[in-house]
């Protein structure tokens, strides 16, 4: 193994790796987790040069600060991210998104802040050494499974690298992260357990993403959705994107870290399209749904991969 | 059978195989969630049997609806290996620390403590579905004199390895979790082990469960 690693000095809120998720496991009750926001995650990867399953360091609202130990590295954030690097002597750089940096042993990064969004990577060349389960070493903390035993990073742990190499010419691109006015949806399975009246305050009204969110689910407050048939159904699976309707009346949309089966009714479903920007969106921040049919989901989640595949192909 | 196929979102099937639940219509759900696994169709990334349910997810950028759709209505679905569930035994200590809502359903029940184990022990359970977190098994059916709803406020943590009843069915929570099922007691048994990656549940849907009381000496001493 390489010997090189990060010392982190300071975890910040919730620090995991992540890659493009594990497949197949639901019926066992384990999630496909994975990289929240996945352009931005790809983005990160193809920057330094990686395959695009490569797996990067995830953090949410404040980063870790970190110390390089035994090696150098090119490395990048990509987000809306306001971040330093602390150079061994003493020399403060601020940071830019969506441009490689070269880290040498003994340089800090300090991640400060995800700015108006919620998720931000930290991508190297050749990537953070993982512990792979089912083909993923993304970090389920629910099941415990993945890298770091399946915990967020903790204070004074190392995160070891695949191999040490910096890049001869640093490499960049311009993106926007661009906001999200409404989400889009298709309507869920049980939408007629709904009153009209429900119904119509979902598709209308103004909601607010609450403080209990985080990779399982996003909790929304500000309207009561009201049920007219059962508040509980039989329970059956869930997949990402799902908002689930409890007796309280208030939604919450399933994340990449969400339970396996639900027992709630199902109103609505994000569509694939939105849901990297979805996840961006802070404690706080007001949403409305729009709804989409089928063949126009499908028709948008192609023009998300078209414009993906864009800007990847833009990058050398 | 297999009755209706809707979309779940624009990234999997919701494939309904009836409304009640039972254990045919929850062997019909399995029978296809094992045949799709050996198929292994392109684009597939999750297939996820429930009750009376079965979701299939899949990867928009290889497969849409209609055409996965189209492919499940045509498979020639066969009656394979409906025999070969196993019988699970689980050790379960029923002492007071563990047994946290006994007395709620002797109240509500309006039976002896006694009463409700014995004859929860006097059963063998089915196992309908897993999941929710990871290796949970749902399973039934228990005895009807003993059924009762979910706590009116959830506990925001039950402890690992506690056996939980609501309505019909039995679980067993893998991991300290949330939850409102009413607890009668706590197994050591390993029921979900991450480090058997091919194999990770000593319960899998299909399954039969029987559980045996231990003491807590016994109980201490499982893992040793």
């Amino acid at each position: 193994m390489n010997k090189a690693y990060f010392e982190i000095i300071r975890p910040g809120i919730h620090s995991t790796l992540q890659d493009l998720g594990r497949s197949n496991q639901y019926h066992i009750g384990i999630p496909f987790s994975g990289s929240m926001d996945k352009r931005n995650y790809l983005i990160g990867n193809k920057l330094v040069g990686n395959k695009l399953k490569e797996a990067s360091l995830e953090f949410a609202y404040q980063g870790p600060l970190i110390k390089l130990k035994l090696g150098k590295v090119t490395g990048v954030i990509t987000g809306n991210v306001t971040f330093n690097i602390l150079r061994k002597n003493s020399k403060i750089e601020k940071g830019s998104c969506y441009k490689t940096f070269e880290l040498k042993d003994g340089d800090q990064l300090d991640i400060i802040s995800t700015n108006k969004s919620v998720y931000g990577y930290f991508s190297i060349k050749n990537g953070f050494t993982g512990e792979y389960i089912w083909g993923s070493c993304s970090v389920n903390t629910k099941a415990k499974i993945g890298s770091n035993d399946g915990e967020k990073f903790g204070v004074n742990q190392k995160i070891y690298i695949n191999k040490n190499e910096s890049l001869s010419e640093s490499n960049k691109i311009d993106y926007f992260n661009s906001k999200i006015e409404f989400i889009r949806v298709l309507k869920g399975t049980n939408f007629n357990f709904f009153s009209e009246k429900a119904k119509q305050i979902f598709f209308s009204k103004e909601f607010i993403v609450s403080k209990l969110t985080d990779r399982m689910g996003m909790r929304l407050e500000g309207q009561k959705i009201e049920n007219i048939a059962e508040a509980n159904i039989k329970s059956e699976g869930l997949i990402k994107g799902v908002i689930q309707v409890p007796p309280d009346g208030n939604p919450i949309i399933m994340l990449s870290d969400h339970g396996t089966i639900g027992g709630y009714p199902k109103i609505a479903i994000v569509i694939s399209a939105d849901y990297d920007r979805l996840t961006q969106l802070t404690p706080g921040s007001k949403i409305k749904f729009k709804s989409v049919e089928l063949n126009e989901a499908e028709r948008l989640y192609k023009l998300y991969e078209i414009e993906t595949q864009n800007i990847l192909g833009q990058i050398r | 059978m297999l009755k209706n196929i809707l979309n779940l979102g624009d990234a999997a099937l919701y494939c309904d195989f009836g409304d009640e639940i039972n254990r045919e219509i929850n062997s019909n759900v399995i029978r296809y969630f094992k045949n799709l696994q050996k198929l292994d169709l392109k684009g597939v990334t999750n297939i996820t049997p429930s009750y009376n349910k079965l979701i299939i997810s899949y990867d928009l950028s290889i497969i849409n609806f209609q055409s996965l759709k189209e492919k499940i209505i045509n498979l020639d679905i066969k009656k394979t290996e409906n025999n070969k569930s196993k019988i699970i035994k689980i050790p379960i200590c029923l002492d007071d620390e563990f047994s946290l809502d006994l007395k709620r359903l002797s109240e509500k029940l309006k039976i002896e403590k006694g009463e409700i184990l014995q004859s929860f022990l006097n059963k063998e359970y089915f196992c309908y579905m897993t999941g929710f977190i990871a290796g949970m098994p749902f399973l039934g059916d228990i005895d009807s004199k003993i059924r009762l709803e979910r706590l009116e406020t959830p506990r925001v943590k039950v402890p690992k390895g506690s056996v939980g009843i609501t309505e019909q069915f039995c679980n067993i929570y893998t991991f300290e979790s949330p939850g409102g099922w009413n607890i009668i007691g706590n197994t050591p048994i390993k029921v979900f082990d991450k480090f058997n990656e091919s194999n990770p549940l000593i319960i899998n849907p299909g399954d039969r469960v029987v559980f045996y009381r231990i003491n807590k000496e016994e109980y201490l001493k499982f893992n040793e």
